[in-house]
This record gives C-alpha cells, sequence and structure tokens, in this order.
C-alpha cells in the first residue's frame, strides 16, 4: 500500500514538472488579455473597442490624439493648421464656407508587403467611405470630404464641406490598401463579406504599424509579429499575443497562473473587481487607474409628467451623494460627473452648475413641485399619486446594479419610491432605451472623445420615433432651442477662445436642465506587470496600443 | 433497418425544416436588430446612416420575406453571413463545433465510464456504506453550480498548483506538442465529467435497482447464477434502456448547453458561439447553431431508438417507428 502511495506522489510531481512549462513567459514576448474580440477586422466596418485595440498593435491612423490629448500626426510629416498654412479657408462649390487641409505622408510610411503608402490609398479609402453599398457604418466623416486633389504621391488636399474646429483631425479616415482592397470593392454590395481584413485578415500588406496580425483563432485569441517594413522605433517584443477571456474571474486566474502577462484597461476589469483585486494581489502588479471618456449618466424621459418639472431632476440631484458612491464604490477613482464634458476636457468649465449632496435642498424642491404629503416615507401629490420611478439598467452588470442600489437608497431618503427594473443589455439597448420605451430612468454610458459635441443626444432632430425610423440619439426627447443652437455653432467655430465660451455654456445649459443625471466617469484598471515600462494610458478612445513601440521589459 | 432508418430521416429533414422557421421567427421577433447594436456602440452613426445600414443588411424587409430568402440560399448551401464574425457562418461554425465535439465526446465518454459502474455498484448494494457513499458523491457532483466547479478548478490546478492553464486553447499559449495541447482540455473536461457523472449514476442505480426486482432475474438467481452474471448478463440490458434515452437527449444539451464551461475556460465552443450570435443579434449565425443542436438531439433519437432495439430483442423496428 505504501509504494502504491508513493507511485502516485511520483506520478503528481512527474505531471506537475511536465506541464509547469505553461506559465513561463519570456519577456521577449507578451501576452495581454482582453475581455472581447473583434467582429471584423475592416478598420471602417462596424466600430468596436476591441477593434480599436488590436489595430493599435498593428496600424497607424494619419492623426490620432496623443496621451496629453492633442491631435497629432502618425502617418503625417506635420499637422496641417490655419496658422501654419497647411489648412486653407475657401467657399465650397455652392458658395457656402468650406476648408482646404493639405497633409503629406511620411516618406518612409509602408504597408506591411513593402508597398508604400501614398495617396492612391486615401483616395480609394475615401471611395469606399461615402459608398453607400460598402458598409461602412458611419460615414458622415467622408461625406463631409467633398474632393481630393492629389499633390504627388505622398501629398494631398481635402477640401472639405464645411469649417469645423477639429478640421485637422483625420483620425476616423483609416487607410485601406488600394494595392489589396481595389480589387475586393468591384462589387460595392459584396465588398464587406469580400474584404482581405476578413478573408485573408494575415495579409501583410493591410497593416503599417510595428506589429502584423500573423494569426488570430476566432473568438479566442491574436497573435501579432514584428512588422518587418516598420519604419518606426523598433518595438521591444518580438510578438505579442492578445488572448480574448469574456470571463472577468477566469481573467484574473489566467493573470495570476501566467496564462496572461497583463490586463488591458480598455477591456479588463470594472474599477470595483480592480479594486478586489489590488486588496488581494496588489504587490504582484503595478495597478493604475485612468479616468476615461465613458460617461456613466441617467437618461430621464422627459414625456413623462413628473419628470417634465426641472424642479424634480433637480431635487433628484441634490438628493444624491455621488461623492460617496464614488468613494465607497470605486475608491474614489471614477470621478463625479457635472455634464457630459470630463475634467480632464480643456473645454470644461470649473465654474459649471453643480449638485452636492444637500437633502434640504432636495426637500424643499420637492416640496415646492407639490409632493409634500408623505405616507409610510413615500411623497404623494394633491392627488394622492405617490412620486415612484421605475430604474433600469442593463441586467448583469454587476456595477451598475450596485449603484442602482445605493441610489435608490438614497433617494428613498427624500421620499421617492424607486422601482429597479433591469433588462438583458440586448433588449434594453436593442429596444427599450433605442425606442424610448423606458418609463422614467435608464442608466448607461456614452463613450465619447475629446471636445465631443454632443449633436445626436441633446439635439432635438435626434429624438428617435417611428417617423425617423427610430433613428437618432436623444433618447430623453429634450427640446431646447438655446442648444440646438449652440451645438450647431460649437463645431463651426474655429476661434479656441469663442469657443471655450460656448463649451460653458452649453455645460451650464445641460446642468441647469438636466435632461440626464450625470453620474461620473468611468476608469480604465491597467494592470500590469511590475517588469512593463512605457505604456501611458490615454483616458480617452485611442488605446495605449498606438503607442505600443514605446512599451519595453525592464528588470 | 434500412427503410426504418430512411422514413427517420425524412422526419427528421421535416423537424429541421419547420424548427427552421420557428428559430428564424423567433430570433427575428426578439427585440431590437444588428444596427441597434451598432449605434449604441458608435455615436457617430447617424439616423442616415441607420436607415443605409438596414437596407444593407435586409433588415427592412418583412420578417417572412428574408426567411424565405435565407432558406432559398441555405437550399443552395449558402448559409449566410456571420455579421458577428465577418464570415461565412460554416466558417464560424467549423472550429467552435470541431473544439465542442472534442470536449462533449471526451467528458461524456469519461463520465459514462465512471457514472455505470458505480451506478451498478451502488445499485447491487442498495443502503449499504458504499451506495451511500456513491450517492453522497453523485449528489455533490449534481449539486455544484458549474461556474463555481470550474473557478475551483482553476483556483487549484492554474493558480496554486500552476500545474495547467487556465483556459483558452492551445494556440493561444504556443503550445505544440500533443501533451502540451491536451493540458488545455483537461480542466474543461473535468469540469463537465463531474457534472455528468452524478446524473448518470444515479439514474444507473436507480435503474438497476428496478430492474433487478424483476421476476425474471430471481429467476436467474434461482437458476444458481452467479451475481455478476446475474448483473452483468441477465439485468443490465434492460436496466439500460432508460439509461440510454438520457444519454440520447443529453448529446443535444451538451452540445448547445456547455456554455458555462465554456465561458468559463475560455474556450471558443458551440455553447458559446449560440449564445454571442443571439446577443448580438446574428440571425444567419444562430439560425444554423441551433438548427445543429436540434440535428444532434434528433440524431441521438436515431441512436437511442436503434440501441432499444438492439437491448431488448421484444423491440423491433416496426414498433419504434410507431
Amino acid at each position: 500500500m505504501k509504494s502504491l502511495w508513493s507511485y502516485f506522489f511520483v506520478g503528481v510531481l512527474i505531471f506537475g514538472l511536465g506541464v509547469h512549462s505553461h506559465q513561463a513567459s519570456a519577456k521577449s514576448n507578451l501576452v495581454i488579455g482582453i475581455t472581447q474580440y473583434p467582429a471584423t477586422f475592416h478598420p471602417n466596418i462596424d466600430s468596436m473597442l476591441a477593434k480599436s485595440y488590436v489595430h493599435g498593435l498593428s496600424r497607424r491612423p494619419i492623426t490620432t490624439t496623443d496621451a496629453s490629448w492633442k491631435v497629432v500626426c502618425m502617418l503625417c510629416e506635420t499637422l496641417p493648421t490655419l496658422e501654419n498654412g497647411g489648412a486653407v479657408l475657401e467657399k465650397t462649390p455652392d458658395g457656402k464656407d468650406g476648408i482646404a487641409v493639405t497633409y503629406k505622408i511620411l516618406d518612409a510610411a509602408k504597408w506591411g508587403d513593402g508597398m508604400p503608402i501614398n495617396v492612391d490609398d486615401v483616395i480609394f479609402t475615401w471611395e469606399v467611405g461615402k459608398h453607400p453599398k460598402s458598409g461602412v457604418s458611419a460615414q458622415e466623416g467622408y461625406r463631409r470630404i467633398l474632393s481630393i486633389d492629389q499633390i504627388n504621391d505622398k501629398t494631398f488636399t481635402l477640401h472639405v464641406d464645411r469649417r469645423t474646429f477639429d478640421y485637422n483631425d483625420i483620425s476616423s479616415l483609416n487607410l485601406l490598401p488600394a494595392h489589396i482592397e481595389r480589387a475586393k470593392f468591384k462589387d460595392p454590395a459584396a465588398y464587406r463579406t469580400q474584404t482581405a481584413f476578413d478573408t485573408d485578415a494575415n495579409n501583410l500588406g493591410l497593416y503599417m504599424g510595428p506589429y502584423i496580425m500573423a494569426t488570430q483563432k476566432t473568438g479566442s485569441h491574436m497573435v501579432f509579429e514584428r512588422n518587418p517594413h516598420w519604419w518606426g522605433k523598433k518595438p521591444a517584443f518580438e510578438k505579442i499575443t492578445v488572448r480574448v477571456i469574456e470571463n472577468t474571474a477566469t481573467l484574473e486566474a489566467n493573470l495570476l497562473s501566467g496564462g496572461v502577462d497583463m490586463i488591458s484597461g480598455e477591456l479588463g476589469l470594472s474599477v470595483d473587481q480592480a479594486l478586489a483585486f489590488e486588496k488581494r494581489h496588489g504587490k504582484k502588479f503595478n495597478i493604475t487607474y485612468m479616468p476615461g471618456l465613458i460617461y456613466e449618466h441617467i437618461d430621464l424621459m422627459l414625456d413623462n409628467p413628473i419628470l417634465k418639472d426641472q424642479k424634480i431632476r433637480q431635487a433628484l440631484m441634490y438628493a444624491l451623494d455621488r461623492k460617496a458612491i464614488s468613494e465607497q464604490l470605486f475608491g474614489g477613482k471614477q470621478p463625479v460627473a457635472h455634464s457630459s464634458v470630463n475634467p480632464l476636457d480643456w473645454v470644461f468649465d470649473e465654474d459649471v452648475v453643480t449638485y452636492p449632496f444637500d437633502l434640504a435642498k432636495a426637500n424643499a424642491l420637492l416640496d415646492e413641485a407639490g409632493w409634500s404629503n408623505k405616507v409610510k416615507g413615500i411623497r404623494m401629490n394633491a392627488a394622492g399619486e405617490p412620486l415612484r420611478f421605475d430604474i433600469m439598467t442593463t441586467a448583469g452588470n454587476r456595477t451598475r446594479e450596485l449603484v442602482q442600489q445605493v441610489l435608490q437608497s438614497q433617494w428613498k431618503a427624500v421620499g421617492i419610491d424607486i422601482r429597479i427594473k433591469n433588462e438583458p443589455a440586448r433588449i434594453f439597448f436593442g429596444e427599450t432605451v433605442t425606442k424610448r420605451k423606458f418609463d422614467a430612468m435608464a442608466m448607461f454610458a456614452w463613450i465619447s472623445a475629446p471636445e465631443s459635441v454632443p449633436l445626436t443626444t441633446l439635439h432635438s432632430d435626434d429624438i428617435p420615433t417611428a417617423g425617423n425610423n427610430w433613428a437618432g440619439q436623444n433618447y430623453t426627447g429634450y427640446r431646447n432651442p438655446e442648444m440646438n443652437a449652440l451645438l450647431e455653432v460649437i463645431e463651426t467655430e474655429l476661434d479656441r477662445g469663442k469657443r471655450v465660451a460656448l463649451w460653458y455654456k452649453l455645460q451650464n445649459i445641460y446642468a441647469t436642465d438636466l435632461p440626464a443625471l450625470p453620474l461620473y466617469f468611468r476608469a480604465n484598471a491597467f494592470i500590469l506587470p511590475k517588469w512593463l515600462s512605457g505604456l501611458t494610458p490615454t483616458g480617452h478612445q485611442f488605446p495605449t496600443t498606438l503607442w505600443v513601440e514605446d512599451w519595453a521589459a525592464t528588470n | 433497418m434500412l427503410s426504418f432508418l430512411a422514413r427517420r430521416s425524412l422526419h427528421s429533414l421535416i423537424v429541421l425544416f419547420v424548427m427552421s422557421f420557428i428559430i428564424y421567427v423567433l430570433i427575428g421577433l426578439m427585440p431590437g436588430d444588428p444596427v441597434d447594436l451598432m449605434i449604441s456602440a458608435d455615436p457617430d452613426i447617424t439616423s442616415e446612416d441607420a436607415i443605409r445600414l438596414r437596407a444593407i443588411y435586409g433588415l427592412d424587409q418583412p420578417l417572412w420575406s428574408r426567411y424565405l430568402h435565407w432558406l432559398g440560399a441555405a437550399l443552395t448551401r449558402d448559409f449566410g453571413y456571420s455579421r458577428l464574425y465577418a464570415q461565412p457562418v460554416w466558417d464560424a461554425i467549423i472550429p467552435a463545433l470541431g473544439n465542442t465535439l472534442g470536449l462533449l465526446i471526451s467528458s461524456l465518454t469519461l463520465a459514462l465510464v465512471i457514472a455505470l459502474p458505480a451506478g451498478i455498484f451502488a445499485a447491487t448494494r442498495p443502503y449499504s456504506l458504499s451506495d451511500y457513499g456513491i450517492n453522497l458523491a453523485a449528489f455533490a457532483g449534481l449539486s455544484i453550480p458549474p461556474f463555481w466547479l470550474g473557478i475551483l478548478l482553476i483556483l487549484l490546478f492554474a493558480v496554486t498548483l500552476g500545474w495547467l492553464p487556465a483556459g483558452g486553447t492551445a494556440d493561444a499559449g504556443g503550445a505544440t506538442a500533443l501533451w502540451e495541447r491536451l493540458q488545455y482540455l483537461i480542466l474543461p473536461i473535468a469540469s463537465l465529467t463531474i457534472a455528468g457523472v452524478g446524473g448518470h449514476t444515479r439514474y444507473m442505480r436507480a435503474s438497476m435497482i428496478e430492474t433487478l426486482r424483476q421476476d425474471y432475474i430471481r429467476t436467474a438467481r434461482a437458476k444458481g447464477l452467479s451475481e455478476s452474471r446475474v448483473v452483468l448478463g441477465h439485468a443490465l440490458r434492460n436496466a439500460m434502456i432508460p439509461v440510454v434515452t438520457v444519454i440520447a437527449l443529453d448529446l443535444g444539451v451538451l452540445f448547445s448547453g456547455a456554455l458555462i464551461t465554456e465561458t468559463v475556460f475560455a474556450y471558443p465552443g458551440m455553447g458559446k458561439l449560440i449564445f454571442d450570435a443571439i446577443m448580438g443579434n446574428d440571425y444567419n449565425l444562430a439560425l444554423v447553431g441551433l438548427l445543429l443542436a436540434t440535428a444532434l438531439t434528433l440524431i441521438g433519437n436515431l441512436l437511442a431508438d436503434i440501441a432499444y432495439a438492439s437491448l431488448d430483442p421484444r423491440i423491433s423496428y416496426a414498433e419504434l417507428d410507431r
């Protein structure tokens, strides 16, 4: 019997030694864990954070916004401005105010197969982008370009139909390699199923970043290797594997067992999960929190007769202790929001109308609004109706459900009865929010960009109705002519001084009218190995991977 | 037997055809469409873009028209394009199908290899200490939630001991040797096996106890046959009939129902694929995935019927067909 046990233990030991090798991860390779797999690798079809993240390793936009929130060149030599003469004001053929912007592509810039990146690629990308059948999801940016002049192989001028303050930011013009994709675009209607990005995704010629995508397995992982034709700083890692693990508990286990080296901040753990992880294993990793542009808020249904009353909306804000929520649930890592404009944005107004936690003010406003009687702690109006709202969010989103419960108890303290009524994301976003079927409150987030004009969420033309086929994102039904005028003028105001004044006005109207209740800006939690250096969180929609050549393994 | 197989195949095709319509309509009636999901992820999509995209994806057509279009194409073996994976449906399904079948066959075989002898052993010693022990283990296997079991296995074997990878597939870990590749399967298979052993042990035990009470078993014992001969030679065939039914039904459930195991172990299989397709409004992928699950259940039932006939000589194919 004793010998049997000995055999067993020896067997276990051999098994353990035999399999232990998987943990070893040489520092010439980096394994990143993320929670989502891209639906398509085509850069201009179907916007998705996972795709932006992996394209950051293998592709470069012409311009982008850097970690200091400034628009910079990536594929171009100099950022064209009105001051340096790269941009020139002009009239469009139909006499409107337009602008001509000239870019020069870097001489050294090449696709991964060695073909130079040139103006032909720019023109082809524009042709695909504006074609109604190409499947490109957001075409507005392409439609605004009236024509493109080819100055030489590397220089081109865009003639744009309006003068917007972000005239030189063409980060959404993601270049397509004409020498590969033109043949696929012969039948524009079939292009989205024929594109080499999905039928031949390992073709080197699709990429022009420090890495090329060498292999991938749908739903599982993508492997990136150094691009032989990369012209910039040599990236430190020979190979980067991006593994997709949707379950965050499994993602954590993979990090602890060495299955992944780091968890991306853009698509990883939520802040509360990261804080819990930090308590248990914080000493083994560098954990960085970066507040970002994901604006968590509660859309209010302004067609609701009770919520139509501004006093009620303001009372709802005064009754909330959002600072305490941020401190207690998120360790203070997620800043309180006062409007949709992030405090990190240069147009943020420090003196914007705010709603500090003030129960007395909340109670006074509710009394003034005619909800002064209390029955069993719930306020009633003169008709004996209770002050009651349904709050909805995505079922299964642990963080939102937790916040929802805190909101419910805080509002109960001023006599507002809140009923939680959550739905799966598929139904919540697919029907309830988009078709404005929520009765009172819908809690979700908007992903924004630096100095992003909230035209589609606040302009009254963008209220979804059956008549416009439920298009538009002004789900609250907010109508304010002053806001409409501001939204229209901000975009075309080139003078920074004048523009910032308009932004201040917008934020204050928003904070006073409260079409939505601002909660907080979500932060990203980057869980990195101690030996990784050079990764700088951006806080906006452009991922850290766009600067992957700065990442390094250090002792 | 051949005519039986032919008739059953025809019946199965009719069931699949009807199911394709029901599934397509049910998915189509779910709230929202793929464009709604695109809009929620991209604030730059304008009203004009939304209308254009709905026309491109055919979502501006009535449901019946979309179904007829799909059916017409399916009859020419074109099952459509997966919006979620940007590839033809079969290209998305085949790798996941391979993964799932590997997982399913291994775990089911292992579960049966353990559960059937354990159930027989317990049934032949009812209410003994060993019977209680086996029952306890079976109930434990049945009761542990699969996601919790999965996490426990990962914590023990991947995080604490560091013996096995915490999840994913061999390609993601850069494994090439067969043994290295197999390591990625051990924990998901163990998780599914533990869950399966409990149920099958209970079925086998109950069925065997019931069979051992039959008169012909008493007769066999009276003839002086050894207990092993009585159990394995006489009782087992009859006791297997209800167990075979359960195994057959399990095929379809395991095929699409290993979702939790696949999610916990980041294993790209059919359960996850079908779930994502339904949640992501990928009509073509969800439809074909669910039809495959239906087909597998039908095949499982067909195999069960064939097994009945071979286990019980009193059952003829003509009776099964009635």
